[in-house]
């Protein structure tokens, strides 16, 4: 495995199965009374926040300190970043504190690349920009894999504003690499121009791919979107992508229902959906977790 | 001054004598005697007339710490240039018969380039109200073209005032073709890597529209029209379509869009994101370079402008999105000019001279430069050694920059020695 985890492009299949088979005896550490494991005492990995993101930030923090590493979570926000420190800077300072891994989110893509040239330890990319989000795709596809086994051959459907989804990018690469079918439906004007090269489908048809799909997995709307002309309304979107109920019947009985969070009830998923028992929001958060611990685990080589 | 041995275009050897700034004499070399009180040795390389940018940015004043007019001119000098025309975008903007004219009297003191300057076309770059054209063309500069570069004058009816305008003193508006709302926070060239790096796309379109709109423009007001930085494929087919109507269209292209694509966002020797490749017009595709090529090789694309845009290491050492567009040039052009039309066969050393002096000159309407290399003209002269490979050098430069996409990469050529009205500038490849 590469020393960092920026791309989900770089996890060959051997690695993205490591990951996930780590995270599965993780899992069972967890489900343990005490969950805490002491492979990475005496590490120092630090959370790098340049943008809010409690849920994500948390969630490495409980990855990094089950396993018993130091932990400094360092957030833009009333630091010197908001004073005009460079990412240099900053990444220089963490160096010199000994930072074993660097988590970073940031809302510039590629951010976590040039961090990289600047950091001796690894760099663990937590949502730069408009670009990636590695552990979402290792959570969602450890999530998929608990539910319906291998993913091989297995029919994803990515509803929602790809253009601009992080979590998107990351899960095309890394399902593709897990050899699933990938089809990504979107109005045409959220999806890249140049999405014609990625190693999926796409398609401005909801209805048509739902029957067809194991998986469908919603993409929260961002308000910025909404007023930008990229859809009319949002009732009108909703109409058109959102995964109300009657769509939710149309569905095979088997098929799972995603989304990375936080959601818009209502707008593109409807409550009933987001709630219902073939729905695996909830276990994605608690995926998270373990997942963010096998990628620490693996990166800064711990010791069982 | 005797200049021996010297290749004017490529050709026969030949030395030049040169008496009070002109060229006296052009005889076989080795028939004049070395008599002369100074004597150059060009050891077989070749002279071309010396170069002309239409596109430098000095940064002074306002952003001395990138660049100033001596650093920059003395940049230009090691490029083989003897003159430049300074972009308006400075701080003030020079949009006033004020400022241009001490960017040029800046450029008369230190003497190791012309400098011209270029006026604004509306106050401070705003786009809202034409800037005093006339004063600026009556001063001392004597302004001839005007440009917002950086910006576009994406107003239609300003850009017809403009071009209409500055028809009463040969001028000509040099146009930044950027529609602003399709580029909105834009920062790479919309395609295949833009959609995989997830940064926001730079659509070829938002240049093609603007160029299409003004070259329409220009054939109704019967103006001057000048395309900045020309960077896509669609840009060179409206072009050609305007020339083959007979209008008044000029129009540039950079080394770094001659040589570069934007896959190097993606990968290069320098990482990924690294915003040493973030330039305004952005790296495009292998077909675009492919078709600048051509144009420039057949006419359509009349010049090679460098867009010299110097940033200091802060504000190139950043996350992509937060780093200034732009790459020095001006000691590099030649050589990037070589490797991707000399030696592939797609220009000779004239076509050369034509595209980075006579042709620039003219379309500057600066009368002084761009002169055939014959007795009477000028000496403004460019020896060059063709011959030469060197790893590029950023630290060896002598602008105040360093923000070169070329860093680590072997170029063909090197710059022997410049003369301004035969003044030595430049000497064995240093500042005279």
């Amino acid at each position: 495995m590469n020393r960092h985890l920026i791309s989900a492009a770089d996890l060959t299949k051997d690695d993205a199965l490591l990951i996930l088979d780590t995270a599965e005896e993780l899992a069972r550490v967890s489900e343990r009374s005490i969950k805490k494991l002491p492979t990475l005492r005496g590490r120092t990995v630090v959370n790098l926040f340049f943008e809010d993101s409690t849920r994500t930030r948390i969630s490495f923090e409980a990855a990094a300190k089950r396993l018993s590493a130091d932990v400094i979570n360092f957030s833009a926000k009333g630091s010197s970043v908001s004073k005009g420190e460079s990412l240099k800077d900053t990444a220089l300072t963490l160096e010199a504190m000994g930072a074993d891994a660097v988590v970073i989110r940031h809302g510039a893509s590629g951010a976590p690349h040039r961090l990289a040239n600047w950091v001796r330890g690894s760099v663990v990319n937590a949502g730069d920009g408009t670009h990636e989000h590695p552990t979402q795709a290792l959570l969602d596809a450890f999530s998929m894999r608990r539910r319906l086994g291998s993913l091989e051959g297995r029919k994803v459907t990515i509803v929602g504003d790809v253009l601009h989804s992080r979590v998107a990018r990351s899960n095309v690469l890394l399902l593709a690499t897990l050899g699933a079918d990938v089809t990504l439906v979107a109005p045409p004007t959220l999806v890249p121009v140049s999405v014609g090269t990625w190693p999926c489908e796409v398609s401005y048809d909801l209805d048509a791919v739902l029957p067809k799909s194991d998986v469908v997995m919603m993409l929260r709307v961002q308000k910025e979107r909404m007023n930008a002309a990229y859809f009319p309304s949002e009732r009108e979107y909703s109409r058109r992508y959102g995964l109300d109920r009657d769509r939710f019947a149309k569905m095979s009985d088997e098929a799972i229902v995603m989304h990375p969070g936080p959601m818009n009830r209502g707008m593109e998923i409807a409550a009933e959906v987001a709630d219902s028992p073939r729905s695996t929001i909830v276990e994605q958060v608690a995926n998270g977790v373990t997942i963010r611990m096998a990628v620490l685990y693996l990166l800064l080589g711990g010791e069982i | 001054m005797l200049i021996k041995n010297v290749r004017i275009l490529g050709g026969d050897p030949v030395d030049i004598t040169v008496v009070n700034g002109l060229i006296a004499e052009i005889a076989p070399a080795g028939s004049t005697d070395g008599a002369a009180p100074e004597v150059v040795d060009g050891r077989g390389a070749i002279a071309l007339p010396g170069l002309v940018d239409l596109h430098t940015h000095l940064r002074e004043p306002g952003r001395e710490d990138a660049e100033t007019v001596q650093t920059g001119t003395q940049s230009a000098a090691r490029g083989g240039y003897t003159a430049v025309h300074a972009m308006a975008n400075t701080m003030p903007v020079a949009d006033t018969a004020g400022v241009v004219e001490q960017v040029w009297r800046l450029g008369q003191e230190f003497g190791h380039c012309d400098v011209q300057p270029v006026g604004a076309v509306t106050v401070g770059l705003e786009g809202r109200q034409l800037a005093e054209l006339g004063a600026m063309a009556d001063s001392a500069a004597r302004v001839r073209v005007f440009s917002d570069d950086g910006k576009c004058v994406d107003d239609a009816v300003l850009m017809r005032r403009a071009l209409e305008y500055v028809k009463a003193f040969d001028g000509v508006v040099a146009q930044h073709a950027q529609e602003p709302k399709l580029t909105k926070d834009a920062q790479m060239n919309e395609g295949v890597i833009s959609g995989r790096l997830g940064l926001a796309g730079w659509p070829a379109v938002a240049e093609e529209a603007i160029i299409a709109r003004d070259c329409l423009l220009a054939a109704h007001v019967g103006s001057r029209l000048h395309v900045c930085h020309v960077s896509t494929a669609g840009s060179v087919e409206i072009i050609r379509w305007a020339k083959s109507k007979g209008w008044n269209v000029t129009a540039e292209v950079t080394p770094h869009h001659l040589l570069l694509t934007d896959e190097l966002v993606e990968e290069s020797p320098n990482g990924s994101y690294n915003p040493i490749y973030k330039v305004n017009p952005p790296l495009r595709t292998r077909d675009d370079v492919h078709a600048l090529r051509e144009a420039l090789a057949d006419g359509t694309i009349d010049v090679v402008a460098t867009d010299h845009a110097p940033h200091p290491v802060e504000d190139k050492e950043t996350e992509w999105a937060a780093a200034a567009m732009g790459m020095v040039g001006l000691e590099t052009a030649l050589s990037v000019v070589q490797e991707t039309m000399v030696d592939t066969g797609l220009l000779d050393w004239a076509g050369v001279a034509e595209r980075m002096s006579r042709t620039p000159a003219r379309i500057g309407r600066l009368p002084g430069h761009g002169q055939a290399l014959e007795v009477g003209a000028p000496a403004n002269i460019v020896l060059y050694d063709p011959t030469a490979r060197a790893e590029v050098d950023p630290s060896s430069f002598a602008s105040k920059s360093r923000n070169t996409p070329y860093e680590g990469m072997t170029l063909p050529g090197r710059v022997l020695a410049t003369f301004l009205r035969g003044r030595p500038t430049v000497l064995e490849g240093k500042l005279a």
